[in-house]
């Protein structure tokens, strides 16, 4: 990770994804333990080689349906294919074998190595070549150096570090990251990206759990939002889009007489907590609901300069996936209440 | 269903590895032999040669009973962390998502503690044994030599370290504290002493025959514990912290 760490991730630009049968297919997953029902009716498909964010409040059911997934707890109803095989008993073993789960508490023996813990995962996978594998997972995420460590000794970063080694070993087709950057601070959370991104241009599958939305809208092609049900799944733009409407974001000198008769046939409204007065002379800032921003800013400028107003900026607003977050889990959760 | 001897391999390798840098493990495993070694050995050395034979029986049966506690013990204090250790250090659910089946994980994690617990006790035995050839009264010497229970207790010493595993593998598989399951285990692994005691004790007459028979008897009850504890490895459940509802990973033993 220390040779590319210097290489900011790349922003999640929409890429073809690979043809072919899906590395993830669930079809109406549905998990209850006694009365409670932690994943409800689940159905979404993860083309290979894409990054797919699946967020949610704490309960939602991700980490659930990551150990469905995993093979490690059966569901309750419905069906899966991960990795090219149905989710069954028969098939848990060659599952896991082509899989690798990152679960949120890295799970390292304290009293090993960081090589001694690899070594072990390494024989558990039955992997050949194994001082190599283990050479080029601690590699790739810049623990070459502290290889002979005990990981007791080893930071939390250095810790989560080693845990993703681990996922590496086996080179999976499909990895399941629940929370990877949980607790690192910006700059090791940064380098788990890189390693993400790189792992991502080699065509691995990455199914990433994660309560940081900046971190999924940066890294990932789709997110699905889940509460139990999945609440909604799509591109992070086109999630934006469908919940919320485009609009022009207007900050002027001061705040203007008679807005009404600016933006006439706008839908409009002042921007929260800016003064609303003309005879205020603090600067004034209005939202603009429009169709196609690009056509209505020169517009939208001329008849603010008409107005005598000092334009300051006039920019499309954009929403970030913690809109479209909060926005879908409080509308579950307050349907709930 | 196919096991992996590398895969347990693997086990025994990484539990061995542990159990050295464990302090407790190491103490545990040290103090209990000493203590075991040392009463029984003072008592045989504090003996004349002119005793009588019935205080000389006595404490030939106390000494040569005494060390059998030594495989009951220290298996089943080590056992008792083996699986819920796991789950409280978090390191489980990463080992779950392996290719290991739970029939490769119980069998390692017993052949790592077996292995120690029979070097242990044997060289308890072999230690006390000879102490008493080289320092004891002539004629105790010979008692202890000749005694009935001495071939019994050998062939004793591997069979109740397996009980003692299984028990503690079963309770551990299921507890969801490691000192609890610690002294539930402890507990769980003294049935069977009692019938070496019977033995040692004289109670039942330690026979080739009767011992051959309880030992037929304690390592068919070791095979189908064996059994029952990979029954009792809930893969969900352990992880989860609920009874497994789904079920269909659990009845498949290679799952």
């Amino acid at each position: 990770m220390s040779e590319s760490a210097s290489t900011p991730p790349r922003p999640p630009e929409p890429r073809a994804r690979s043809a072919g049968p899906a590395a993830i297919e669930v079809s109406h997953l549905t998990k209850t333990f006694g009365a409670r029902t932690a994943v409800d009716d689940v159905s979404f498909s993860v083309a290979r080689g894409e990054v797919f964010g699946f967020l949610g409040p704490n309960g939602a059911g991700k980490t659930t349906t990551v150990r469905i997934l995993g093979t490690l707890i059966a569901p309750t109803a419905g069906s899966a294919v991960v990795a090219g095989l149905p989710l069954g008993p028969a098939s848990a073993a060659e599952i896991r074998q082509r899989i690798s789960i990152m679960p949120e508490a890295p799970g390292l023996y304290r009293r090993l190595t960081v090589t001694e813990n690899l070594e072990y995962f390494a024989r558990l996978y039955g992997l050949p070549r194994r001082e190599q594998r283990i050479t080029e997972a601690l590699a790739a995420v810049g623990l070459a150096d502290r290889a002979y460590d005990l990981t007791g000794n080893l930071s939390k970063g250095l810790w989560q570090r080693a845990a993703l080694a681990r996922t590496l070993l086996n080179d999976p087709s499909v990895m399941f990251l629940d929370e990877p950057t949980s607790g690192l601070d910006p700059v090791a959370a940064h380098e788990v990206h890189v390693l993400i991104t790189a792992l991502r241009g080699r065509g691995v599958t990455i199914f990433l759990t994660t309560h940081r939305l900046d971190e999924a809208e940066r890294l990932c092609d789709r997110v699905a939002i889940m509460n139990t049900k999945l609440r909604t799944i799509g591109r992070p733009d086109e999630l934006r889009q469908t919940l919320f409407n485009r609009s022009l974001a207007v900050s002027i000198a001061a705040p203007l007489a008679h807005p009404g008769q600016v933006f006439a046939g706008l839908d409009w409204r002042v921007a929260s907590d800016q003064p609303a007065s003309s005879a205020d002379s603090r600067p004034a800032s209005y939202l603009l609901t429009v169709t196609d921003p690009a056509q209505a800013a020169p517009a939208v400028t001329r008849a603010l300069v008409a107005a005598g107003a000092d334009v300051l900026s006039i920019a499309e607003s954009r929403h970030t996936l913690e809109d479209v977050y909060l926005e879908l889990v409080q509308d579950t959760e307050g349907g709930a209440r | 269903m196919s096991v992996s001897a590398t895969r347990i391999g693997a086990v025994i390798r990484k539990e061995l590895a542990e159990f050295q840098r464990n302090r407790f493990i190491v103490v545990t495993a040290s103090i209990v032999p000493i203590l075991f070694l040392v009463s029984p050995t003072a008592q045989i050395l504090s003996l004349k040669a002119t005793v009588l034979s019935t205080v000389l029986r006595k404490r030939v049966e106390t000494g040569l009973f005494l060390p059998l506690l030594i495989p009951v013990l220290v298996p089943s204090i080590l056992a008792a962390y083996a699986v819920v250790g796991e789950r409280e250090q978090g390191t489980l659910e990463p080992v779950l998502t392996t290719p290991i089946t739970r029939v490769e994980f119980l069998l390692g994690k017993a052949a790592a503690i077996f292995l120690p617990a029979i070097g242990v006790s044997y060289l308890m035995f072999g230690v006390f044994v000879a102490i008493t050839q080289f320092a004891a009264a002539s004629p105790v010497a010979t008692a202890v030599l000749h005694a009935p229970q001495l071939p019994a207790a050998l062939i004793f010493i591997p069979l109740l370290a397996a009980w003692a595993i299984w028990a503690g593998l079963a309770i551990s598989a299921r507890a969801t504290d490691t000192r609890v399951a610690q002294q539930l285990g402890t507990l769980a692994s003294l049935p069977p002493v009692a019938v070496a005691a019977l033995m040692s004790f004289n109670v039942i007459s330690p026979t080739f025959t009767v011992a051959a028979v309880m030992a037929g008897v304690l390592l068919a009850v070791d095979v189908l514990a064996c059994f029952a504890v990979a029954q009792l490895f809930d893969r969900e459940g352990l992880i989860t912290g609920t009874k497994s509802t789904g079920g269909s990973y659990r009845v498949r033993g290679a799952s």
